[in-house]
């Protein structure tokens, strides 16, 4: 099994309007976009690196320490 | 690392090429119409965003200004901004005022009311456009071109402040046709989702 980074981005499902730019920004092509209602990271390619974080314009990305 | 780019990575010309066209004669506004059917046509034939996610020039324009030139101060959006009851009242409010447009130019067609020949910035300053109507055309077709232009226009305008003052694609966070194709998709999305 794929090593899991130790930080991970999570989204806050309430907040996300599923624009996509998360998706765009990701370097490791992990965001992807669930029915067009909420965007959720690919767990083992997440690497925690924040920029999806940093472009999201709902503020709706937080990256955490996996638990 | 250089995220690969794809010929929809452009689109955002697209922007550019239509309030251009407007502005040499206005009946190119109507393919604005463009704008309100493929993000439909996405959310209610395959139950995604894929017009926001990747076809949307709005969006990519509001990228290519706000991160690539580096416009955008990147502030942090107010909590309000984001809220469900902003984006669902700026969605109703939209929506109203183009079904306002579709209304005056039923009144225009039945010549209940005159052909105005201006483009409404922000519902209220109006500029003068008559040097681009030609003749020749119903003046409801006429009508609605103005209508939609004026739509059109007035929203790329709060979209670019928007992008001016947070982050580059802070106009998605509660752009009407965004609202509207969301909602549509969670009404058609699995309920585990
Ligand atoms: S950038 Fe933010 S709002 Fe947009 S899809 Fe990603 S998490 Fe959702
Ligand atoms: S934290 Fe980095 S790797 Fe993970 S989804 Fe966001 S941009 Fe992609
Ligand atoms: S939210 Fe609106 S402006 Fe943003 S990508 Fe979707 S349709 Fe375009």
């Amino acid at each position: 099994m794929a090593k899991l980074s130790p930080r991970h981005a999570v989204v806050d499902r309430d907040m996300c309007v599923a624009c996509g730019t998360c998706v765009d920004v990701c370097p490791m092509g992990a965001m992807k976009i669930i029915q067009g209602v909420y965007a959720s990271p690919v767990e083992d390619k997440c690497v925690g690196c924040g920029m999806c974080a940093k472009e999201c314009p709902a503020s709706a990305i937080k990256v955490e320490v996996r638990s | 690392m250089k995220q690969q780019r794809h010929w929809y990575h452009y689109l955002w010309i697209w922007s550019i090429i239509y309030f251009s066209l407007g502005f040499v004669n206005i009946l190119f506004a109507w393919l604005g119409l463009i704008s309100f059917c493929l993000p439909l046509i996405f959310a209610i034939g395959g139950g995604n965003k894929l017009f926001c996610n990747r076809y949307c020039d709005r969006g990519q324009f509001l990228r290519v200004m706000g991160s690539q030139v580096g416009l955008s101060m990147r502030r942090e959006m107010p909590d309000w901004m984001k809220g469900k009851a902003f984006r669902y009242g700026f969605m109703a409010f939209f929506f109203a005022m183009f079904f306002n447009i579709i209304y005056t130019s039923y009144l225009v067609g039945s010549e209940i009311q005159n052909l105005q020949d201006v483009v409404t910035l922000l519902w209220t300053f109006q500029l003068p456009w008559n040097w681009t109507y030609t003749a020749g055309v119903s003046p409801w077709v006429a009508q609605f071109a103005f209508g939609l232009y004026s739509l059109m226009l007035t929203s790329e305008v709060i979209a670019i402040v928007a992008m001016l003052i947070y982050k580059p694609r802070s106009w998605c966070v509660f752009c009407p046709m965004g609202t509207l194709t969301q909602t549509i998709c969670r009404a058609k999305a699995s309920p585990e989702s």
